[in-house]
C-alpha cells in the first residue's frame, strides 16, 4: 500500500511539476507556412529530396529511422517517385541511394555477420547497434528515432524547425549541465544534441543555397513526409469522399422533404 | 414485439418460413411498419448514427486485428506498419481511431437528448439502464483499445487507470496484480487487453439488441414527452424515419470524414506516436477527450479511494436517475426552470472536460493569483473541477428530485398531434430543440 502511495505521489509530482517547469522554460514553436498544410497541401518533391540529403549526411549519424525502407523513397508520393517504375524496387535512383549504405546481414553460406550494400527492400540502417551504444556515444542521451517525429511532438514540423534553428547562448540565470546545449524550444531548455546544422553543411544538388534555415526547413519537410507518407493519397481520397457524401446528403435531404411533404409534424 | 403484427407473407416460401421462424415478420415489425411518433426531431437520429458507428468499429476493428501484433515488442511497429504498408491501412486505422471519438460524440448527444426530453422516465427505465450498460461497456472498450498501439500515452494511461484499482482497501493491490498478469503493465496486460477489446464490442452488440427490444415495447418518446394516443400521432418507421435518419447519418459522416481525411491526429495525443517506455513518464497524462470529465472528477478529490468512488459514482448515478426524477412531465419543453438547470448541467460537463485536460494546479485565469483555499489555490483547475463535480452530483441527487416537487410546469399538450397541428405559433420550443422546426 505504502509503496503504491509513493508511486502515486511521485506520479502526482510529475503531473504537477513537469508542466510547471516546462511552462517556464519551453518556448512555443515558430509558426511557418508549409506546402503540405491544409486539405489540398502537397509535399514539394524537390524539398523532400533536399531534406533526405540533410538527414542522410547529418542526422543519420546519430538518429535511426527504423520504420523507413529505401523503397519508401520511390513509392507513390515519395521524393524519388518515378511513374516509369511503379515498383519502387526497380527505381534506379532509389537503388543507387540504397547502394551507398552498408547494412548488416548474415552470409547464407557461412552464417557470419557481414556488411553488404543495401537494396531498396532494406530498412534504413541504424547508426548504433543498440541503445547502450547510442547512449555511450552521446553523453548518456538517447537520440530518438525520427520515423514519426513530426507526429510525435506537439507542433509537428514547426517544432522540428524551431528546435533545429533554436540554439542560442545560454541566457543569464539558466544553468545548462556539462555536455548539454541550450535550446529554448526543448522542454527544460537543455538538450543533449549539439547544434547539428551550419551554413553550407550540405551541398544541395539543385543549387539551393544551404543556409541553416533552409536546411532545417527541408529536413523538417522530409520528416513530415516520412511521418505520414500516405498524406497525399489520404487527402486525394478524402476529396472524392467529401464530394460523394455531399451529393449523397443532398439527395437524401430531397428524398426526406418529398416523403414527408404530406405529414404535418 | 409491440402490438399486433401487420405482416402478411406474400409468397409460398414466406408463409412456409413464417410458421417456422418468423424472422421476416420480426424485421418487418421492427424496421418497416413500426409506428413511430411523427414529431421526432434531429436529436432522435443519433440512435441510427450509433448503430452505424458500432458496425463501423466492429468491421474496421476486425480488419485491423488481422494486421496487428499484440505484443509489447511488436504492437507499436505493427500499428505504424498498418499506416505505411498495408493497402488502405491508413484509411482503416484512421476510421477506427477517429470512429471511437465519433461514437462517443454521438452517444453523448443521445444521452443529453434523453435527459432533455425525459426519455428515461417510466415506462422506459429498463431501456435507459440498458443504455447506461452500453455506455459503461463503451468506456471499457475504448480504454482497452487506446492501450493497444502501445505508445507512451497508451502505456502510462493504462498504468494510471489500473492503479486506481489498487485504491480498494485490503484486496486492491492483489487484484491489480491479477489484472496486470504480473507486477507491472507489461506484455501480459497488453495481451489480455487485446482479447477484451475484441470481446466487449460483441457484448455491446448484444446489449444493443436488448436496448432496441426494450425500445419497441413502449415505443419512442418524443419531443413533447406526451404518450402516443392514436394512429394519427405516428408514421411508419420506413420510409419516414429511414430517410430522415439516413440524411442525418450522411451529414454525420461528412464531419467524420473531415477528421479521417484531413486531420486524423487532431483528437489524439502526440505522445502516442512515441513507443511505450516505462522509464519515461510523459509530462501530461491525459485520457482521450471523451473521458476527461470523469478524469477531472477523479483528480478533484485529494483522497485516491474517494476519487475513484466519485468517478464511478458519476456513472452509477445515471442508473438510478429514473427514480430520482419526481416530475410527472417528461419533456423540458414544458419545464422552464428545469431547462435552466439542465443548461447549467450541460455547461458543467463541458467545464469538467476542460478541467480534465489541464493540470490541476494550473490557474484557470492566467496571471491572477487567487487566495489559497485548503490544499490548493482557488484560481486553479482543481477547485474549478470541485465546484463542477459538486454541481454534477447536485443536479441528479438534489435539484432533479426537488424540482419535480416544487416547480409549476407549463401546460402540456393533449396529444402529439395537437401542438403539431397548431405549429409553429403556439408550440413551445425548447432552448436546444430548434431543429424540429425543419422539414
Amino acid at each position: 500500500m505504502l509503496r503504491k502511495g509513493f508511486a502515486f505521489a511521485a506520479l502526482g509530482l510529475v503531473l504537477l511539476a513537469g508542466p510547471a517547469l516546462a511552462a517556464t522554460t519551453q518556448e512555443e514553436p515558430k509558426h511557418l507556412e508549409w506546402s503540405f498544410d491544409g486539405p489540398f497541401g502537397k509535399f514539394d518533391k524537390q524539398q523532400v529530396q533536399r531534406g533526405y540529403k540533410v538527414y542522410r549526411e547529418v542526422c543519420s549519424a546519430c538518429h535511426s529511422m527504423n520504420l523507413m525502407y529505401f523503397r519508401n523513397l520511390g513509392q507513390t508520393g515519395g521524393p524519388f517517385y518515378d511513374p516509369k517504375y511503379q515498383n519502387p524496387n526497380d527505381n534506379p535512383i532509389v537503388k543507387s541511394l540504397a547502394h551507398d549504405i552498408q547494412v548488416k546481414d548474415i552470409d547464407p553460406d557461412t552464417g557470419d555477420v557481414i556488411s553488404r550494400p543495401a537494396t531498396p527492400a532494406d530498412k534504413f540502417a541504424p547508426p548504433f547497434p543498440n541503445e547502450p551504444a547510442a547512449r555511450a556515444s552521446n553523453g548518456g542521451a538517447l537520440p530518438p528515432d525520427l520515423s514519426v517525429m513530426s507526429k510525435a511532438r506537439e507542433g509537428g514540423s514547426d517544432y522540428v524547425y524551431s528546435l533545429l534553428t533554436g540554439f542560442s547562448n545560454t541566457p543569464r540565470g539558466v544553468t545548462v549541465p556539462p555536455g548539454k546545449y541550450y535550446n529554448a524550444y526543448f522542454p527544460g531548455g537543455a538538450i543533449g544534441m549539439p547544434p547539428p546544422l551550419t551554413d553550407g553543411k550540405v551541398t544541395f544538388d539543385d543549387g539551393t543555397a544551404s543556409t541553416i534555415k533552409q536546411e532545417a526547413k527541408d529536413v523538417a519537410v522530409f520528416l513530415a513526409w516520412a511521418s505520414d507518407p500516405k498524406a497525399e493519397e489520404r487527402k486525394a481520397f478524402g476529396f472524392g469522399a467529401m464530394i460523394y457524401l455531399l451529393i449523397f446528403s443532398g439527395l437524401l435531404y430531397a428524398s426526406y422533404r418529398r416523403i414527408w411533404r404530406n405529414v404535418a409534424h | 414485439m409491440s402490438g399486433h403484427s401487420t405482416y402478411e407473407p406474400k409468397s409460398g416460401f414466406e408463409r412456409w418460413l413464417d410458421s417456422r421462424l418468423p424472422i421476416i415478420r420480426f424485421a418487418n415489425d421492427t424496421i418497416v411498419t413500426f409506428p413511430t411518433p411523427k414529431n421526432l426531431n434531429y436529436w432522435w437520429t443519433f440512435g441510427g448514427i450509433l448503430s452505424l458507428m458500432l458496425g463501423m468499429q466492429i468491421v474496421t476493428g476486425i480488419v485491423l486485428a488481422m494486421h496487428y501484433v499484440p505484443s509489447a515488442d511488436g504492437a507499436f511497429n505493427s500499428v505504424q506498419r498498418i499506416m505505411r504498408d498495408v493497402n488502405y491501412g491508413w484509411l482503416i486505422r484512421n476510421l477506427h481511431a477517429n470512429g471511437a471519438s465519433m461514437f462517443f460524440l454521438a452517444v453523448y448527444m443521445h444521452m443529453f437528448r434523453n435527459l432533455y426530453y425525459g426519455s428515461y422516465k417510466a415506462p422506459r427505465e429498463v431501456l435507459w439502464i440498458l443504455g447506461c450498460v452500453i455506455y459503461l461497456l463503451m468506456i471499457g472498450t475504448a480504454f482497452f483499445g487506446y492501450v493497444l498501439p502501445w505508445g507512451q500515452m497508451s502505456f502510462h494511461g493504462a498504468v494510471v487507470i489500473t492503479n486506481l484499482i489498487g485504491a480498494i482497501p485490503v484486496i486492491g493491490p492483489s487484484v491489480t496484480t491479477w489484472l496486470w498478469g504480473g507486477f507491472a503493465v507489461d506484455n501480459a496486460t497488453l495481451n489480455r487487453f487485446f482479447s477484451l477489446h475484441y470481446l466487449l464490442p460483441f457484448m455491446i452488440a448484444g446489449v444493443v439488441g436488448l436496448h432496441i427490444w426494450a425500445l419497441h415495447v413502449p415505443g419512442n418518446n418524443n419531443p413533447t414527452g406526451v404518450n402516443v394516443k392514436s394512429a394519427e400521432d405516428t408514421v411508419s418507421f420506413h420510409p419516414y424515419y429511414t430517410v430522415k435518419d439516413g440524411f442525418a447519418i450522411s451529414v454525420f459522416l461528412i464531419m467524420y470524414a473531415v477528421f479521417v481525411f484531413f486531420m486524423p491526429d487532431a483528437l489524439g495525443d502526440a505522445a502516442n506516436y512515441v513507443q511505450a517506455n516505462p522509464l519515461v513518464t510523459p509530462q501530461h497524462i491525459v485520457p482521450e477527450w471523451y473521458l476527461l470529465p470523469f478524469y477531472a472528477i477523479l483528480r478533484a478529490v485529494p483522497n485516491k479511494l474517494m476519487g475513484v468512488i466519485l468517478m464511478f459514482g458519476a456513472i452509477a448515478t445515471l442508473f438510478v436517475l429514473p427514480w430520482l426524477d419526481t416530475s410527472k412531465v417528461r419533456s423540458l419543453r414544458y419545464r422552464p426552470t428545469a431547462r435552466l438547470y439542465y443548461g447549467i448541467f450541460f455547461l458543467t460537463c463541458i467545464v469538467l472536460g476542460f478541467c480534465g485536460a489541464h493540470s490541476p494546479d494550473d490557474p484557470v485565469i492566467p496571471a491572477i493569483s487567487g487566495p489559497q483555499l485548503l490544499d490548493a489555490n482557488l484560481n486553479s483547475f482543481v477547485w474549478l473541477s470541485r465546484i463542477a463535480a459538486l454541481y454534477y452530483f447536485a443536479y441528479f441527487w438534489v435539484i432533479t428530485p426537488l424540482l419535480g416537487l416544487t416547480e409549476t410546469p407549463l401546460p402540456v399538450p393533449e396529444s402529439i398531434s395537437s401542438p403539431v397541428l397548431s405549429h409553429p405559433a403556439s408550440a413551445p420550443v425548447g432552448a436546444v430543440a430548434s431543429p424540429e422546426k425543419r422539414g
